[in-house]
């Protein structure tokens, strides 16, 4: 495990692995804090978006003329404002994404392809002029039969929504469109003959439905361009330079004259990783002459932005009987919405990853339908084919009469484990975690009629990226950082302590900014679980610098040559017989000298942060179900998980929670609802139901630390395995409970008490 | 339509407003008197970000509409502090972590504040279900729940 | 030479070939190898793809070092949400 090669103070204390107060904190307690829908700038104009009834038509035609000579109608745009693109494949979130379709799902061109699609945006003085401004747009729409489902869209007779998508991956090629925008595959071994030596075979099929983000705070964009081109936009994102980049693409823009400020964010757990508005809110700006401003509903989110995939997942698995894995197949089929870009690849590349298994066999379909296109959702594609994994993992320890602890810690992926997906593991955590939950009180503690106890594991491949930052070294020996991945969760609380430590300063010497994209060199968008990682590596090779520097102008204050200093726990100390002529110096006091002695004293760090480390988890949970209504009650929760060096134990912890509980969401009350008219009927949160508070127990952590070789302080990425295991592990637990097999997501009151009510077993 | 207008007190201070008739209290907060703390996350009363207290009443201020407050008094998030001195549940918020994005928390401090003022020994159970009006998806309650706790216990010793 | 694998659909651009002995140095060297080999598969090196050297994965990393006995996978990109 990486140790303290200078990364303390003089005094030997560490901010890392402690539990600072976040530097943000203070305006988040107060109110004070700067969200995306909180910037206004004077003059600024509301802008709405015109978006399509119905879930797949043609656009015969847009008239916007009643609505321009509304007085205080500042400016319409409709497809007729953006200019086409050419197809072209860019990586956004987890899945490359066609600018093409990009254009398209900012403003519809050709078709409005679901329910909620943008056909044409106003700006105006107010919000009440930019609503009548809206009903004033005369679409003609050419209704067109719709599919929703993912299996119904696969079928050769399905309504098909793009006449130019043709299955790629299959061989020979199509040469008729379809749905199916892509087949992926992985093998290993020979499942064939892995069956064959299996003396129990198990296949299951499993349904799951879209899910969305949840976050909090809907999306908002604030533009003002000016009349040399010159745009500047803030945004509530996760990734401004992405935005950024989008923009400059979609509106023709020079990258150098567009300035994104990432506002605070109000959650975004991959939803906020790709453009709606900020296109929109550029384009009417251009036009009007002024800024911009708008906010989505919350029906305009959970109409027109990316849920997570529904998905169709078929598993078969073999074993023999003392319990070893001998071979593992699965058929994933996932719905990417209106265009191509479901998290299907690595759905497919996680589905068997913590298992060590030599016949693996995975196939997956993309397939579009009438749905909003599909966004990342943390571990995007994983907690599906995980989900159905588990549960047959679970049905495999059942009928040999194993321990479902013990199978998977047979059976569990270790360092030099040759994953499904191809290459071998380093060193990981899977084994240790598996190890944690089995010596918790929780896993002994008995159960009760009525109640049952799951247990499911699983993993983020988690990534590095490009990242920069920047350290400079105030007058007085305050230090500024600016960092350029958007603060989703805490941290700056965590750089911050970083820097400290690197630079032997207070942690409350240090503040830390999310810079704007003129700041910075490029950074990648905060997702992947990749900022804490990313950034602290940044930082680290931004330190050096300084280290650097200091020690260089240290010689020459000292005249001593470069052998007789050195940096360590910060200060720049004289070495040897030097010791005896003059004292340390630390940051603080070169700043007090930098100009004298060459200047401003600063560093960067400016990467492309390779190295990043799997993240594994186990989850175990407690649960009771009341036989007369169906409802589910969480009754204990537990989380062990590797994050390779926690810099921060309690933001560390707040990610396990998080993760569960949107797990626990996920499988037990989160689905979106269609009417055969392919309408969203429960776009609001009262019937979109997301767990509150006394839906839930307090969620017990345990932060197992196997050290990632590859970073500097041993960080792994933490934020997205832990809402992998949660659907397998409370499917298990509900298997436990009342010896049902539910393989249909979300375990909600109504289906569980249809499935007790079939067999009989309504009554308490 | 002629605009409304109003007189009311928001965290103490006399204020004066017009609005139009659909204009809920909360946009007047945000919109009209700057006060941007309070949130807007679902405008249907259903996720407490813009909870806020009205004649010492928990509300939505979603669901309250401008033109209804004329002389009544308000209370937001931005009163929640005194001077330089954060509220007792602040300095827990912050010690425990119990806020990650934060876009929930101001609505979760007032309506923990509304709590503590009617019971200083809330059981955990009370807790979440008198919260369970306030959405969050970035923490999954825990760290909130044991902040409102530990505030209780520290304000009754104190 | 290092031995190289592609995962995935990759080795539908190759007519099925999915392991390669090669003596690339680094993954620019590998890609452009690749490339010549196959030109279908030259084009999608370049749009999506991660590259594992000896277990650990490598993106957008076109400078990583290949030594003689590694073992090389070539991968669909990974990102995040």
């Amino acid at each position: 495990m990486a140790e303290t090669n200078g990364h303390s103070q003089a005094n030997g204390q560490h901010y890392v692995g402690t539990r600072t107060i976040r530097p943000d904190g203070v305006d988040k307690v107060t109110g004070r804090a700067r969200f995306g829908a909180d910037f206004n700038l004077p003059g600024q104009l509301i802008g709405r978006v015109l978006r399509s009834p119905h879930p797949h038509a043609r656009i015969v035609s847009i008239d916007t003329s009643k609505a321009e000579a509304l007085p205080g109608v500042k400016a319409v745009v409709t497809r007729a404002d953006f200019a086409d693109q050419p197809s072209e494949f860019i990586p956004a979130g987890e899945m490359m994404m066609n600018y093409k379709d990009v254009v398209r799902n900012v403003m519809a061109r050709e078709k409005a392809l679901y329910e909620g699609h943008p056909v044409a945006a106003v700006a105006a003085t107010s919000v009440a002029i930019a609503r009548r401004a809206l009903k004033l747009i005369d679409v003609k729409y050419e209704v067109l039969p719709h599919v929703i489902d993912v299996v119904e869209a696969m079928r050769p007779d399905a309504p098909l929504l793009h006449d130019d998508l043709f299955t790629v991956g299959v061989e020979p090629r199509p040469d008729k469109p379809s749905n199916i925008a892509k087949r992926v595959e992985i093998k290993l071994g020979d499942v064939e003959a892995g069956f064959k030596k299996a003396d129990l075979v198990i296949e299951r099929e499993f349904k799951t439905a879209p899910v969305h983000q949840g976050y909090i705070e809907p999306h908002a964009a604030l533009a003002t361009v000016s009349e040399d081109g010159s745009t500047e936009l803030w945004t509530t994102t996760q990734g401004h330079f992405i935005v950024r980049a989008h923009c400059a693409r979609l509106l023709g823009l020079d990258i150098g004259r567009v300035r994104v400020t990432a506002t605070e964010i109000g959650g975004g757990f991959g939803g906020k990783t790709v453009v709606y508005l900020e296109p929109l809110a550029i384009a009417l700006s251009k036009k009007a002459k002024r800024p911009v401003k708008m906010v989505m509903s919350r029906e305009e989110v959970f109409k027109a932005s990316g849920p997570t995939s529904g998905a169709t997942v078929r598993v078969k698995m073999g074993a023999t009987r003392d319990g070893k894995f001998v071979a593992a197949a699965a058929e994933l089929k996932y719905q990417a919405g209106a265009f191509q870009g479901s998290p299907v690849q690595p759905g497919v590349m996680c589905a068997y990853a913590p298992y060590d298994i030599e016949n693996v066999h995975v196939i997956g379909y993309d397939v579009v339908s009438n749905r909003p296109k599909v966004a990342a959702y943390r571990a995007p594609g994983a907690p599906i084919s995980e989900y159905a994994v588990e549960s047959v993992v679970d049905e495999i320890a059942k009928k040999l009469g194993l321990d479902p602890i013990e199978l998977r810690m047979m059976n569990a992926a270790h360092e030099g484990t040759k994953a499904a997906y191809g290459p071998k593991f380093g060193p990981i955590g899977l084994e240790e975690t598996l190890n944690s939950i089995k010596k918790t009180e929780h896993w002994n503690t008995p159960l009760r009629k009525w109640q049952g106890r799951g247990v499911a594991s699983g993993f983020w491949f988690n990534i590095g990226g490009e990242t920069s930052v920047s350290l400079t070294v105030n007058e007085d020996g305050t230090i500024s950082l600016v960092a350029g991945t958007p603060d989703i969760g805490g941290l700056r609380a965590s750089l911050a302590a970083v820097v400290a430590d690197e630079l032997g300063v207070p942690y409350d010497k240090v503040r830390p900014i999310i810079g704007d994209t003129g700041s910075l060199g490029f950074n990648f968008l905060t997702g992947g679980s990749r900022s804490t990682f990313s950034g602290s590596m940044a930082i680290v090779e931004a330190a050096k610098q300084i280290k650097a520097d200091l020690c260089a102008r240290a010689c020459k204050l000292w005249e001593a040559k470069p052998d007789q200093v050195e940096w360590k726990d910060g200060a720049v100390r004289p070495l040897g017989a030097l010791a005896e002529k003059v004292k340390p110096m630390t940051v603080v006091d070169f700043a007090k000298v930098a100009g004298k002695t060459g200047g401003p004293i600063g560093g960067v760090g400016r990467i492309n942060a390779q190295g990043a480390g799997p993240s594994f988890g186990t989850h175990l949970v407690d649960l009771e179900v009341d036989p007369e209504t169906g409802r589910t009650t969480i009754l204990r929760y537990t989380v062990a998980q590797d994050a390779g060096k926690a810099l921060h134990p309690a933001y560390v912890e707040g990610q396990y929670q998080g993760g569960a509980v949107q797990g626990i969401g996920w499988a037990l009350n989160e689905e979106y609802i269609y009417g055969s008219d392919g309408k969203l009927q429960n776009a609001g949160f009262l019937d979109y139901r997301m767990p509150v508070a006394s839906d839930v127990p307090m969620i017990d952590t345990i932060l197992v630390e196997v050290g990632n070789p590859k970073h500097p302080y041993g960080v792994r990425g933490v934020g997205e395995t832990p809402i992998v295991p949660p659907l397998g592990a409370i499917a298990n637990a509900m298997e436990n409970a009342t010896g049902i097999r539910f393989t249909e997501l979300p375990m909600s009151p109504p289906k569980v008490l249809k499935a007790l009510t079939e067999k009989g077993l309504n009554k308490a | 339509m002629a605009k409304h207008h109003i007189e009311a007190t928001v965290n103490g201070d006399a204020v004066e407003f017009l609005c139009e008739t659909e204009e809920t209290l909360l946009d007047v907060l945000r919109d009209t008197l700057s006060l941007t703390g309070s949130k807007e996350g679902c405008s249907s009363g259903d996720c407490g970000a813009c909870s806020v207290m009205l004649d010492g009443r928990l509300v939505c201020s979603c669901l309250v509409l401008g033109c209804e407050v004329g002389g009544r008094k308000i209370d937001t998030i931005e009163g929640l502090a005194k001077g330089e001195t954060l509220h007792p549940l602040q300095k827990e918020f912050l010690q425990h972590a119990a806020l990650q994005c934060g876009i929930c928390t101001p609505g979760f401090l007032v309506a923990g504040k509304a709590l503590l003022e009617r019971n200083l020994n809330p059981t955990e159970t009370e807790v979440r279900y008198w919260l369970a009006g306030n959405l969050c998806r970035c923490t999954g309650y825990d760290k909130i729940v044991s902040a409102v706790m530990d505030t209780a216990a520290a304000m009754r010793k104190g | 030479m290092a031995r190289v694998v592609l995962i995935g659909n990759l080795a539908q651009l190759t007519g099925g070939v999915a392991e390669f002995d090669l003596s690339a140095t680094s993954v620019k060297q590998l890609f452009a190898q690749l490339a010549e080999l196959h030109p279908a598969l030259g084009r999608h090196l370049d749009d999506g793809v991660a590259v594992a050297i000896d277990g650990q994965i490598y993106q957008d990393s076109l400078l990583e070092p290949i030594r003689a006995d590694s073992e090389v996978f070539v991968l669909p990109q990974i990102a995040g949400g």
